[in-house]
């Protein structure tokens, strides 16, 4: 279970935070450092259970059938990259509480950092690949969020839009990339994928499973050529850019190419793609690094330059340069973080991060200028601090690697790109903290409070132990998270600062004295790089996302036509020729051998009557009014044919509804025109007929076709055994609905209730804009009656009020054992009332309304979900329904079953959808109305 | 002589033949007639996919096993009624679009040469 508290804790944390956002400062930094730090003490309790060789899993089967769990483990590695994650994290929370001013959105701020947090706990402890994808998307999500924070500059916006452009594309690889994987292993489990690595390379999928993982740990970790939305990412917070865009987020790239080492290292395509990959983003980003001016830019190179050399060792393919990848890891995290905060505290006590406005600071700010000077020394590899040793493990490891039968090759370009970082971490500390006095905007700096410079020193003490007691602090965890991504016995492991005199230390003291000459002549190089630099890599990415849009946008062009008919023609078309597709199969269409019905005279009338209105809304159908009679018939046969066929319920509903479909279609073509003209020529009416009646012939053949042809093994036989003893009603059909799948039905009274919302939301704004006008533009088209309100219309359907309503009252009760139920009394009890709509007018029936349309919607989804909550309560499946018979005096024998409650909620949605749409409707007709007759007046 | 299957069978072809005709229209309106009639034909054909079976409803008596398929039934009657709130649905987005545009053309040649019928 401690897994599962370890990643929902930040979730949890962050909820609370966003809940409350009003809260004061002191509340919400409570909550942030006391989660980060509970979630570090937890971790480290498990620590030592984890270090002697238990990997512990925690899971809960999610949706088994794709072989998704909600399974966490904690083994070395993820122990190594979580306690990175929530100690790292709980250092930067405290310094942010001295970084962020007053005024800002803490809790906002807060609340990302958090849902952060246990993303990226998530992706350390994940075991299973889907899941760990979820987490990789919330990932960039939050670092979108963060680096946006501050949402007025324009710089942040661009920033977090393009690092979302790019870790998000580069995610999208990675989901496709860890599908394949997980198909090419059989399964997603990760502790399975990672002992089947024999199958996955030998499966033809594996070099386009390398290529999209690769994709996506490499956008992640800001790998050449995808480093360039780090630097812009700067715009965030420096608490951010410590945590996210340094010693976290930026690693995850890394911490999955070491997760999937053993199963993706070893082949010819990792080596080349990921050492070449890491060399050139060392190289580069240590070469940017050293001309930029802007203290976070060259920390942001140098975090790529960092994160390549990483990767460099990862895909050298051993065991010793994985482990020392891990190691370096370690180490960056420790000392770019306390770098990031160091520059945070120079730009925050300065206001500027330029460095050729600011210098001499030792003497301003001594605190600061140590703990950035011991930091700067670590970066650049110097002796005796953890970066020492890891730089020299990474220059040995380089020593014994042939890069395509080139011995030289790699060592050589190593020590390159280690005398460009010696080069300019000596420059950030020379300039920043030696030379003459600069103070940037502020006259006198000075160090900051206890919060914001605690941190770093944390951090930099924890640097220097790294290098001068490294066995006894990273030792045991090295050695372990080493074991666990070379799947294999862990390594021999021996960190220490001196190892003898070897080819490492040669190439070590090479760089340094190279770094310092570099240094040395720094003005002159700078002078000699070309006055434009690099291409702005923004503008590329600009320029590229410009055409993206612009190609995609004539696309939808070229296939989005305004036309409904084109796509409805492709609709029908595509249906008729699958349909005739269908009919090859042989003998599957020809007629069965079931015994038909004999046709009574009463039954061929009504066809004909249905045939003949049918072909007369064809004709006529330019003459809407007429057509609606036509439309009506067609109900009522319908309606008689239910009837006949032994469909009681059918012809119930079938009548409610048409007489509600029909005053619908009179209100609405009360607005719309009456007799437009035609439209379309004869050609396409023949092309349009023609494929009618082809998918008439094909639907009504298939009919045809299976009405006679016995059933075979039907489920209905079980609805009908189970109807009575099971359910407690006679209704097989009602109790189908309300309780067998019930389910079903309340995703339908769901569905209609957003129907009646939707109707809402499209007429209750249409009195404004264009639509208002014409609205209030509208004339009668057609000559009205002058008695508004007959005398005898009215006193009938008053009348008849409460009789419907107990006639639905009625048919709702009898509903379980006899037709009817809650879709037919709404229907009756809404027609009641539209009968008053009708007789007595809107405004007259609208004033005695009690309960509005959007209570009803509301609380009848509200009852249907209780009723099948309830059921819950009782131990039994959602939507169980209970039954019992019940003897009151007077009245006998009766029965109640919680289906009746479900069916209440039906009832209520079904009124309120129906009521919704027609009383909206005549609002708007009656606004024209009165408009109508506002302009009669004017002109009389 | 004719079975009612036939008469079944040939009413949910016409009214297919007359739905996507219709649906096939220039204007809102006679769309949602094309939809109309067509959903009255999807309702029979699911109908009639439980057979046909004269006067024995789905009401449940021990010992009965012969009657009509209740499954289809309660298929269809949710079929009406979400019918009816998908017309409802499409009607008011028809008359909306009308008011916005002023024009109740679908086929994407919305030029407002229809103006005069709109008054």
């Amino acid at each position: 279970m401690i897994l599962f508290v370890l990643t929902i804790l930040p979730f949890l944390a962050a909820g609370a935070l966003a809940a409350c956002a009003r809260a004061g400062r002191g509340v919400q930094f409570a909550i942030a450092i006391g989660t980060s730090v509970a979630g570090f003490v937890l971790l480290a309790a498990a620590a030592p259970t984890v270090l002697a060789g238990t990997v512990i899993v925690n899971r809960i089967a999610w949706i088994p059938a794709i072989g998704l769990d909600l399974g966490l483990w904690l083994d070395p590695l993820g122990l190594l990259f979580a306690g990175l994650i929530l100690g790292i994290g709980s250092l930067v929370t405290v310094y942010a509480q001295g970084y962020l001013a007053k005024d800002e959105a803490t809790g906002r701020f807060l609340a990302c950092l958090m849902l952060f947090q246990g993303a990226m706990v998530g992706i350390a402890l994940s075991n299973n690949v889907l899941l760990m994808l979820l987490f990789w998307e919330m990932t960039s999500l939050s670092s979108f969020l963060l680096i946006g924070f501050w949402r007025d500059r324009a710089d942040a916006r661009q920033g977090a839009r393009m690092a979302l452009a790019v870790t998000g594309g580069g995610g999208l690889a990675l989901i496709a990339g860890l599908l394949l994987l997980g198909q090419a292993a059989g399964s997603y489990e990760l502790a399975t994928i990672l002992m089947r690595a024999d199958i996955v390379q030998a499966s033809p999928l594996y070099p386009a499973i390398l290529l999209l993982v690769l994709l996506g740990a490499f956008t992640k970790s800001a790998q050449f050529p995808f480093h360039f939305w780090l630097p812009h990412a700067m715009a965030a917070p420096t608490p951010v850019s410590a945590y996210l865009h340094s010693a976290t987020m930026v690693k995850a790239g890394v911490f999955l190419l070491a997760r999937l080492w053993p199963v993706l290292a070893g082949s010819d395509y990792w080596f080349y793609l990921v050492t070449t990959t890491g060399l050139v983003t060392m190289l580069f980003g240590a070469g940017v690094a050293l001309f930029r001016h802007d203290l976070k830019a060259i920390l942001a190179y140098s975090t790529i330059s960092q994160l390549g050399l990483m990767v460099m060792l990862l895909g050298f393919g051993t065991g010793a340069a994985a482990t020392a990848a891990l190691f370096h890891m370690l180490n960056h995290a420790a000392f770019k973080a306390a770098l990031f905060m160091n520059a945070g505290i120079v730009d925050h006590e300065t206001g500027t991060r330029d460095l050729r406005r600011l210098g001499g600071l030792a003497a301003l700010m001594p605190v600061t200028a140590t703990f950035g000077t011991l930091a700067a020394a670590a970066m650049a590899g110097l002796p005796p601090l953890g970066g020492f040793i890891s730089k020299e493990m990474m220059l040995e490891e380089s020593a014994h690697i042939a890069f395509a039968g080139q011995a030289l090759l790699v060592p050589v370009l190593a020590t390159l790109a280690a005398t460009l970082s010696v080069a300019y971490s000596l420059r950030y500390a020379l300039a920043l903290f030696c030379g003459p006095t600069r103070t940037g905007a502020v006259a006198r700096p000075h160090d900051p409070g206890l919060a914001m410079l605690g941190p770093p020193v944390v951090l930099v003490a924890i640097a220097i132990l790294l290098g001068l007691l490294p066995m006894t602090i990273a030792g045991p965890l090295v050695t372990a998270a080493g074991g666990a991504v070379t799947g294999g016995t862990a390594p021999v492991l021996h960190l220490a600062l001196w190892h003898g005199v070897n080819p490492a230390l040669a190439m070590s003291i090479t760089a340094v004295v190279a770094g310092a000459l570099l240094l040395w002549r720094h003005r002159a190089l700078a002078a000699i790089l070309p006055a434009g630099g690099l291409p702005d890599a923004k503008r590329m990415f600009d320029a590229t996302m410009a055409a993206v849009v612009t190609h995609v946008r004539r696309a939808m062009l070229a296939v989005h036509v305004a036309s409904l008919q084109r796509y409805l023609f492709m609709l029908f078309a595509v249906a008729v020729l699958l349909g005739i597709d269908g009919t090859m199969t042989p003998g599957g269409m020809a007629t069965g051998t079931r015994t038909t019905l004999p046709a009574s005279p009463v039954a061929i009338v009504a066809w004909f009557a249905l045939i003949a209105a049918t072909l007369a809304v064809v004709v006529a159908h330019r003459h809407r009014f007429l057509v609606l009679v036509f439309i009506s018939v067609i109900g009522l046969v319908m309606a008689l044919l239910f009837v006949r066929l032994s469909a009681p319920d059918l012809a119930l509903t079938q009548i409610a509804v048409e007489v509600v479909t029909i005053l619908l279609l009179l209100l609405a073509l009360h607005l719309l025109p009456k007799t437009p003209r035609r439209l379309s020529g004869t050609p396409r009416r023949l092309r349009d007929g023609a494929l009618g009646i082809v998918a008439g012939i094909g639907t009504g053949w298939t009919a045809w076709a299976i009405m006679t042809r016995p059933v075979r093994d039907s489920v209905s036989a079980y609805h009908w055994a189970n109807s009575y003893s099971g359910g407690g009603g006679t209704n097989v059909v009602n109790v189908t609905l309300v309780d067998f799948r019930a389910f079903d039905t309340m995703g339908e009274i769901i569905v209609l209730g957003i129907a009646g919302l939707a109707i809402y939301a499209l007429l209750e704004p249409a009195a404004r804009g264009a639509a208002g006008r014409r609205l209030r533009a509208w004339r009668k088209d057609m000559p009205h009656s002058p008695e508004r309100h007959p005398m005898m219309f009215v006193m009938a359907t008053r009348l008849l009020l409460p009789l419907g309503l107990l006639v639905g009252i009625y048919i709702f009760l009898r509903g379980h054992n006899q037709p009817g139920g809650g879709f037919v009394a709404a229907l009756l009890f809404a027609i009641a009332i539209l009968l008053q709509y009708l007789a007595s007018g809107f405004d007259w029936t609208d004033e005695r309304r009690r309960i509005g349309e959007h209570p009803l919607i509301a609380s009848g989804v509200l009852i249907a979900v209780a009723t099948g909550l309830g059921s819950l309560a009782f131990g039994a499946p959602f939507l169980s329904s209970s039954f019992g018979y019940f003897h009151l005096p007077l009245i006998g024998e009766f029965e109640l079953a919680t289906a009746m409650l479900f069916d209440t909620g039906v009832a209520c949605v079904v009124m309120g959808a129906v009521m919704m749409a027609l009383q909206q409707l005549s609002h708007v007709a009656q606004r024209a109305a009165r408009a109508s007759d506002r302009h009669d007046e004017d002109a009389a | 002589m004719m079975s009612l299957e036939f008469l079944i069978a040939s009413a949910i072809g016409v009214l297919t033949a007359g739905g996507v005709y219709l649906a096939l229209r220039g204007r809102t309106f006679q769309v949602v007639l094309g939809l109309t009639l067509l959903s009255y034909a999807v309702n029979l054909f699911l109908f009639a996919i439980g057979r046909l079976v004269v006067d024995r409803p789905p009401l449940f008596a021990k010992g009965v096993t012969d009657h009509a398929d209740p499954l289809p039934q309660a298929l269809v009657l949710t079929a009406i009624v979400i019918t009816f709130g998908m017309t409802a649905l499409v009607v008011v987005l028809s008359l909306r679009s009308f008011l916005e545009s002023g024009s109740d053309q679908v086929d994407g040649i919305a030029d407002g040469r229809d103006e005069g019928d709109a008054a």
